[in-house]
């Protein structure tokens, strides 16, 4: 496996990766009950003369199958074999979002436009190393110029890495983490306090949020440290944060879970009104809805019996802390 | 919020029943030909542990399809779906189960956004956002 230079990935963004692709079969009884089949799902809107095909089948009208796809653009199959010739062998699938439009019948004939949206940088999953290409498709019915849905699927090309993944199939009763979770709910880890941050966690157990400031030329910083990176000077004493911070950049935490956090959860870098930043979570909003910019305000979170930590919550509310609101604010 | 006059009572914050889901081989196999995906790694555990993982796994047009049935049976014969996006995290492979949950989290008129989880024994194979209307009055 070697690296791709990101300029060569980057080219193929806004790439045609198809142009009035043709659906294998036009949209049947028999693949629609096939379908309903497989999946359990007896809606009847999906059977009967007015049957209209499940829209959750959107892609699978535009599956290429065993014989595989015609009509792929070169833009597609270069991107593919120069991620398959750098080692990138293996493909899953992590996103799908599609937008239903109008509903499908028996007898229409489905095409459609797909362009590459975007190619990642050389990303590190648990699967292994690889590029995460986006994809967005239009499904059109032909003769109609009107779309009846959008697909925007990303996927990871990736080289495997050989793991022993428990296989669930294996354990006696329930996998193991599911047993796991028969015990006492597990605990976030410990902070280790010393005496270079003994006085932050001393702040925190007061609910103050204090950044240290320099004896000696006044900067401030955080995360605590012994010395100013600025001047070296060894003096120092604290500043007690407004509250008032910004996200500057965020992730969301899908996979893999680690015990006493419950993904999906948002993990932000705050920029505090004081200018220094520091990493923390965004409460009092669903973890989607997180947005770089957004105003938070520090309140308090306790998460077990013994420890309480600063977090921020969502919006410029003037009281800093709002009784009962948690990590699972249920937005609007 | 109420959803409309004669229509069904849904409101932000409402907790769908959870669906339990057997991942059987079955499952996988017939959900990943019903959906006309042939990639080896739904229906042939050796390629598949040649792959890096430890058996075949569902495909993600499947877990579509289960999402949009879980907000469809819930919401009755006259739901239908507008939106559904979805994120996979922990894959499903044979004998582990999936639980659907979900939460509305908005109501628009006769429009409702769902928030569904679906977790298995290794944690959330798949979170995401339904959007559904839930029919006209009747």
């Amino acid at each position: 496996m070697s690296g791709i230079p990101y300029e060569r990935l980057k080219a193929f963004e806004g790439r045609t990766a198809a142009a009035t692709g043709a659906g294998k079969d036009p949209v049947n009884e028999a693949m629609i009950r096939h379908w309903c089949e497989a999946m359990g799902d007896a809606h009847p809107a999906y059977r009967g003369p007015d049957a209209i095909a499940p829209p959750t089948m959107l892609q699978a009208w535009t599956m290429g199958g065993l014989s595989g796809h015609t009509g792929r653009f070169a833009a597609h199959d270069e991107l593919f074999a120069l991620l398959d010739g750098a080692g990138y062998t293996s493909v899953v699938a992590t996103d799908c979002e599609q937008e239903y439009l109008r509903p499908l019948r028996p007898g229409d004939r489905i095409v459609y436009d797909s362009v590459i949206e975007s190619v990642s940088e050389c990303k590190t999953t648990k699967l292994g190393t690889g590029h995460f290409v986006t994809t967005r498709m239009e499904v059109r019915v032909d003769g109609d110029p009107e779309p009846v849905g959008t697909h925007r699927f990303r996927i990871l090309k990736y080289a495997p890495v050989r793991t022993e993944a428990p296989v669930p199939g294996d354990a006696p009763a329930a996998p193991p983490e599911r047993q796991e979770r028969q015990e006492p709910a597990p605990r976030r880890p410990r902070p280790v306090i010393n005496r270079d941050n003994a006085g932050f966690w001393e702040g925190v157990a007061e609910h103050r949020l204090l950044i240290q400031r320099c004896g000696g030329c006044a900067a401030l910083r955080f995360p605590w440290l012994p010395g100013c990176r600025a001047c070296g000077s060894a003096k120092w004493d604290t500043v007690e944060a407004s509250g008032a911070a910004t996200v500057f950049s965020y992730v969301v935490m899908h996979h893999p879970p680690f015990p006493a956090f419950a993904p999906p959860y948002a993990v932000a870098l705050l920029e505090l009104a004081e200018g220094v930043r520091m990493v923390s979570n965004v409460v009092g909003v669903p973890y989607d809805e997180v947005r770089i910019g957004m105003p938070v305000r520090l309140e308090f979170l306790r998460v077990d019996e013994e420890w309480e930590l600063p977090v921020f919550h969502a919006g410029p509310a003037s009281n800093g802390r709002q009784a009962g609101n948690g990590l699972t604010g249920s937005g609007g | 919020m109420k959803a409309g006059d004669s229509g069904p009572d849904v409101r932000a914050g409402d907790e769908l029943p959870k669906l339990t889901i057997p991942i059987t081989r079955t499952l996988i196999v017939a959900g990943a030909l019903a959906s006309r995906d042939y990639q080896d790694v739904h229906h042939d555990a050796e390629l598949a542990r040649q792959k890096g993982a430890p058996d075949i796994f569902m495909n993600i047009l499947t877990t579509n399809g289960l999402v949009g049935r879980y907000i469809t049976d819930h919401f009755g014969p006259t739901a239908v779906l507008r939106k559904v996006a979805i994120r996979l995290g922990a894959p499903n492979y044979p004998g582990d189960t999936m639980v659907l949950s979900g939460t509305v989290t908005a109501v628009d008129g006769t429009t409702a956004r769902i928030r569904v989880t679906g977790a298995n024994g290794l944690g959330n194979h798949v979170t995401g956002t339904v959007t559904v209307h839930l029919g006209a009055a009747r």
